[in-house]
C-alpha cells in the first residue's frame, strides 16, 4: 500500500451475547478509492459499517479517521468530520417532502440548527445546495412531493442525495442498489461512478456486477473475519476467496449473479 | 421501636405489593405481547369490586360473591378486548392512551349509573374478620394475611402457567418476540383474547380483595393504575418477574415511607421541618424511585434492551 | 391537497379567530355573561394545547404530564398573591422560569427513554408536582388556594375586568400561535420534525437530536407555564386537582381531536371539547358516558383530527 489511508481500522472486535460478529478486523481504506466489502449473508458487513458510523460501539480495537481516533465517538458527531452513510433499509423521513429531507442534510452541514425564527424553506443558502444534490441523483422534479409515496428506487436516490448534500469525505454505503430494478440500479451505478476519485466510498454490496464495475479494492469478510483484501483481479483469483465464498459466482460474471433476494434481512442488519 | 406497628406496616406494604402485582402482571403481559397501553386496566379492578359487592349481597356470602364475580369480570374483559382493544393493535401508543382513557370515562359513568354515586360496602364473614395472635405483642388481622396468601398463591399459579404450560410458552414467545408467534402458526387473535381475559381476572380479583377494606367506589382504579404502571416500568415491560419484584418493592417503600419517613427525617432536621416535608416526600417516593431507575436503566430493571 | 379544501381550512381558521375576537361585544349584545367565561377558559386552554402540540404533534413526544405546567403557572400567581405580592410581571416571570427549569430538569431524564416509558415517566414527574402541592398545608394542600386578587400590570390593563382579561388571553394566544408557526418552519423546527419521522437518520446526518428535543420540551413547558398563570388569574383559585393525570389526558385529547401536528388544530380541538362538555353536561347527568364513547370513536375513526378533515386528507395515509 503506497497511498495514504484515510480510514484505518485495527483489530476491531464486536460480539453479541458471546457470538462474535466482527473478529479482529484490520483494514485500511485509501483516500479517493471505492472500497467494496463483500461476503455472504451474516458475514458481519452491516455490523462493521454500524461501528464505523458509531451506531454500534466496538468491544475492542481502534478506528482512525484522518489520523483521529473516532472509536468511541458518538454517531451524531461523526458526520461533522465528513462521514456520511446510507442504510441497508432505506432511511429517510417519510412524512416530509423530498426537498425537506435534503434540506435537513444541508442544514446538518451548515453548523448548528438553533435558529428558531427564520423559515428554513425560504433560505437560499439551504435550498440551492439541496436542489443541486437532488439534480445529482436526478430527483429535482420530485422535490415538492412527499417522500413517503415515492418508489423504492426513488427512496434510495433520495437517501443518496442526502448523503451527498453533507459533502462527505467518506461515504458508507450499505447495499445502495438493494431491491432496485435494472434501470434504477444502473442509474445509481452512474451516480457512484461520477463520484469516483472525488470521494472515498466504502461500499457494502451483494451484486457482484456492481462491485466489480465500481470497486478499486475489495475486502472479503466471512464470519466476521477478513479473509482477503486486494484489487478486483487479485480477489477474483484468490483461492481462499473462491473456496470460501465466490467460486461459482465469479465465474458467472457478467451474467446475472444475484444469489438471493436482496431485500432479505441478513442477521447482521441491526 | 413499636414492633407491633412495624409488623403491621410491613404487612400492609406486602399487601399493597400483592395487589399491585395482580394489576401489574396483567398489564405487563398485555403490553409485552400486544404492545397495548391499557389505562382502563384500573376500570376492571373497579368492576371487580362492584360486582363482588353485589354478588356478595345476593348470595349473602363473600366467598360465593367473589367466585361469581371472577367469571363476570372475565366476560367484561373479553368484551372490552373484542369491541375496543382489538382495533388498537395496529395503532401507536398515543391512540392506546386516548382510547383507553375514553374507556375509563365510560366505565366510571356506567358504574355510577348502575350503582349510584356512593361506595358499596362488602361485609366480611366472621372467620375472616378476626385477628391472628402471633406473640403477646404482635396481633395481625386475618383478612390481610388472607389477601397476601391468596395473592402469593395466584402468583405461583401464574408462574406455573407461564413457565410450565403450552399456553405459557406461547405467551412467553409472544412477550419476547412478537413476530415469532405468527411464525409458529399460533392463532394470535385467540392468544390475545386469552391474555387479556387473564389480565382482567387478575385485576378484578385485586379489586374484590381490597373492597372489604376500602369499600368499592367510583374511580378507585384511577390512582392505583398509575402506581401499577410505575411498577411495570420499574420492573421492565413484559417481565412477570420484574413486575413481582417491583410490585413488592413499591408496596413496601410506599407504605414504610408514609409511616417512618418523618422519623428518619427527624434524625437530621428539625422536628417541624421533618413533619412538613415528610408527607410530601413519602407520597413522591415511588415516583422518585422510578425516575432514578429509568435514569440509570431506561428500560427498567428486567426490561428488554432497546424497546 | 386541492385549492378548495385549502381554503376551507383557512376559512375555518379565520372564522374561528374572528368569532373569538368578537366574543365580548357579542356578550354585551346577548347579555349572557357566562359566554365570556367559557371563551376565556377556551382561549387559555388553547394556549396550553398549542404548547403541548409543539412536542406531541411536531416532535412525537407524548407527554402525559403537561397539566403540571398549568399548575406550576397558577401557583406562581397564587403563592405570591398569598404573600400580597401582586406584581403581574413578576408572576409571569416566575411562572415561566419555574416551568422552564422544571421542564429542563425532568426532560434530561424523560428524553432518555422511549415509547411507553416516556409516557409514564412524564406522568410520574407530574404526579410528583401534584403531591408536592397536596402536602403544602400552608397553601391549602388538597383544598387548594383562593387567589384573592388578580395580577396587577398597569393602569391600562386591569385583569379584574372580564373583558380585559379575555383580550389579554386572546392576544396571548395569537402571539403563541405566531411563535409556534415560526418555530416549526425554522431550522430548529425542521430538526424536531425530522426526529419525529426518523431519529436514527437525523443522528446519522449529524444532529444531536437529544439536545434539540430537550430545548423543544423546555419551550413547550415554558409556554404552558404562562398559560397556567393566566388560568390562575381566571379561576381565582388553584388546587392540585388541576394537575391530576386525567387533566393531562384531557389536554392530549384536545390536541388529537383538533389535529396533532397542525398549527391551528389544537385551538379547534379545545373549542369542540369545551362546547361538547358544556352542551352534554346540560343535557344528561351521565354525559361523561357519551363523552368517553365519543373519545374512543375519534381515536378509532377520525385519523388526523378535525384539521385533516378540513384539509381533506388523512394524515395516516402518508405512513407506510
Amino acid at each position: 500500500m503506497t497511498a495514504k489511508a484515510i480510514l484505518s481500522i485495527a483489530n476491531l472486535h464486536k460480539s453479541f451475547g458471546g457470538v462474535a460478529a466482527t473478529k479482529q478486523v484490520s483494514l485500511d481504506v485509501v483516500e479517493g478509492e471505492i472500497h467494496a466489502i463483500i461476503g455472504p449473508n451474516g458475514a458481519g458487513k452491516t455490523t462493521l459499517v454500524s461501528q464505523l458510523a458509531g451506531v454500534l460501539l466496538p468491544d475492542s480495537g481502534r478506528i482512525l479517521f484522518q489520523g483521529n481516533d473516532i472509536t468511541q465517538m458518538p454517531a451524531h458527531r461523526r458526520p461533522h468530520l465528513g462521514i456520511a452513510r446510507s442504510f441497508q433499509i432505506t432511511s429517510i423521513i417519510l412524512d416530509m417532502t423530498v426537498l425537506e429531507n435534503v434540506l435537513l442534510a444541508v442544514q446538518a452541514k451548515a453548523g448548528h440548527s438553533y435558529r428558531f425564527w427564520a423559515n428554513s424553506g425560504d433560505d437560499a443558502s439551504l435550498v440551492e445546495p439541496a436542489m443541486a444534490s437532488l439534480e445529482q441523483v436526478g430527483l429535482q422534479n420530485q422535490a415538492m412531493q412527499m417522500a413517503g409515496p415515492l418508489s423504492h428506487g426513488e427512496h434510495r436516490q433520495l437517501e443518496m442525495a442526502m448523503v451527498l448534500a453533507t459533502h462527505p469525505v467518506l461515504i458508507l454505503l450499505d447495499e445502495p442498489t438493494a431491491g432496485m430494478g435494472q434501470e434504477d440500479s444502473s442509474r445509481m451505478v452512474r451516480t457512484l461512478q461520477a463520484l469516483k476519485g472525488s470521494r472515498t466510498i466504502i461500499l457494502v454490496e451483494h451484486d457482484m456486477n456492481t462491485v466489480f464495475m465500481l470497486a478499486d479494492r475489495i475486502t472479503v469478510l466471512v464470519e466476521g473475519q477478513v479473509i482477503a483484501t486486494g484489487d478486483p483481479d487479485a480477489i477474483r483469483s484468490n483461492p481462499r476467496v473462491r473456496q470460501a465464498y465466490l467460486g461459482e459466482e465469479l465465474d458467472s460474471i457478467p451474467s446475472e449473479p444475484r444469489a438471493e433476494d436482496p431485500m432479505a434481512h441478513s442477521p447482521s442488519a441491526c | 421501636m413499636d414492633w407491633t406497628l412495624l409488623t403491621v406496616q410491613l404487612l400492609n406494604g406486602l399487601q399493597l405489593g400483592i395487589l399491585l402485582f395482580l394489576l401489574a402482571s396483567g398489564l405487563t403481559l398485555i403490553f409485552g405481547i400486544m404492545d397495548v397501553v391499557n389505562l382502563a386496566h384500573g376500570s376492571l379492578y373497579m368492576a371487580g369490586a362492584f360486582l363482588c359487592a353485589t354478588f356478595t349481597q345476593w348470595f349473602d356470602s363473600f366467598l360465593l360473591g367473589l367466585l361469581a364475580a371472577l367469571p363476570a369480570v372475565a366476560i367484561i374483559g373479553l368484551l372490552v378486548e373484542l369491541i375496543v382493544i382489538r382495533r388498537l393493535y395496529q395503532r401507536d401508543h398515543l391512540d392506546h392512551v386516548l382510547a383507553t382513557f375514553g374507556l375509563i370515562l365510560a366505565f366510571d359513568t356506567l358504574t355510577q349509573m348502575i350503582w349510584g354515586p356512593d361506595g358499596q360496602v362488602i361485609p366480611l364473614p366472621a372467620w375472616l374478620d378476626g385477628q391472628v395472635t402471633l406473640t403477646a405483642d404482635i396481633v395481625l388481622p386475618t383478612y390481610r394475611l388472607a389477601i397476601i396468601t391468596t395473592g402469593l398463591l395466584v402468583g405461583v399459579g401464574l408462574f406455573v402457567l407461564v413457565t410450565q404450560t403450552r399456553l405459557g410458552m406461547r405467551i412467553r414467545a409472544g412477550a419476547t418476540n412478537r413476530t415469532m408467534i405468527s411464525a409458529l402458526g399460533i392463532n394470535i387473535g385467540m392468544l390475545f383474547s386469552i391474555v387479556f381475559g387473564i389480565g382482567a381476572v387478575l385485576a378484578g380479583l385485586a379489586g374484590m380483595m381490597i373492597a372489604p377494606i376500602t369499600e368499592a367506589s367510583i374511580g378507585m382504579g384511577n390512582q392505583i393504575i398509575i402506581v401499577a404502571f410505575v411498577v411495570i416500568v420499574i420492573g421492565g415491560i413484559g417481565s412477570i418477574k420484574g413486575a413481582f419484584i417491583a410490585a413488592i418493592l413499591v408496596g413496601l417503600i410506599d407504605t414504610m415511607g408514609r409511616s417512618y419517613l418523618d422519623v428518619l427525617f427527624k434524625l437530621f432536621m428539625s422536628a417541624q421541618n421533618a413533619e412538613t416535608s415528610a408527607p410530601a416526600i413519602s407520597a413522591m417516593l415511588i415516583y422518585i424511585l422510578m425516575a432514578v431507575i429509568l435514569a440509570v436503566r431506561p428500560t427498567g430493571l428486567f426490561g428488554p434492551r432497546g424497546r | 391537497m386541492s385549492l378548495s379544501t385549502l381554503t376551507l381550512r383557512g376559512f375555518v381558521t379565520v372564522l374561528m379567530l374572528a368569532v373569538l375576537a368578537l366574543v365580548p361585544p357579542l356578550v354585551d349584545l346577548t347579555g349572557n355573561a357566562f359566554l365570556i367565561d367559557l371563551a376565556t377558559r377556551c382561549v387559555i386552554l388553547a394556549i396550553a394545547a398549542v404548547s403541548l402540540n409543539l412536542i406531541l404533534g411536531y416532535g412525537r413526544m407524548i407527554s402525559f404530564g403537561h397539566a403540571a405546567y398549568l399548575g406550576i403557572g397558577a401557583y406562581a400567581v397564587g403563592i405570591p398573591v398569598y404573600y400580597e405580592i401582586y406584581n403581574g410581571y413578576l408572576h409571569i416571570l416566575v411562572a415561566m422560569a419555574v416551568s422552564a427549569v422544571f421542564a429542563f430538569a425532568t426532560g434530561l431524564v424523560c428524553l432518555r427513554t422511549r415509547g411507553v416509558n416516556f409516557i409514564m415517566i412524564t406522568m410520574a414527574f407530574a404526579q410528583m408536582v401534584f403531591f408536592t402541592f397536596v402536602s403544602m398545608e400552608e397553601y391549602g394542600g388538597d383544598d387548594g388556594l383562593v387567589i384573592e386578587v388578580r395580577s396587577e400590570f398597569s393602569r391600562f390593563i386591569n385583569l379584574e375586568d372580564a373583558t380585559t382579561l379575555y383580550y389579554v388571553c386572546f392576544a396571548s394566544l395569537l402571539v403563541v400561535l405566531y411563535l409556534v408557526k415560526r418555530i416549526v418552519s425554522s431550522r430548529f423546527g425542521m430538526v424536531i420534525r425530522g426526529a419525529r419521522g426518523n431519529e436514527l437518520r437525523m443522528q446519522s446526518l449529524g444532529f444531536d437530536t437529544f439536545r434539540y428535543k430537550l430545548i423543544c420540551y423546555v419551550i413547550a413547558g415554558t409556554i404552558c407555564g404562562f398559560a397556567g398563570a393566566l388560568l390562575g388569574n381566571f379561576t381565582n383559585f388553584i388546587s392540585p386537582e388541576m394537575m391530576d393525570w386525567t387533566r393531562s389526558g384531557e389536554l392530549i385529547f384536545m390536541v388529537v381531536l383538533g389535529g396533532a401536528g397542525s398549527l391551528f388544530g389544537p385551538v379547534l380541538g379545545v373549542s369542540v371539547f369545551l362546547l361538547l362538555e358544556e352542551f352534554l353536561s346540560g343535557l344528561w347527568l351521565y354525559w361523561q358516558l357519551v363523552f368517553g364513547i365519543f373519545l374512543i370513536l375519534v381515536v378509532l375513526f377520525a385519523n388526523g383530527g378535525i384539521d385533516s378533515w378540513l384539509s381533506g386528507r388523512s394524515k395516516r395515509s402518508h405512513d407506510s
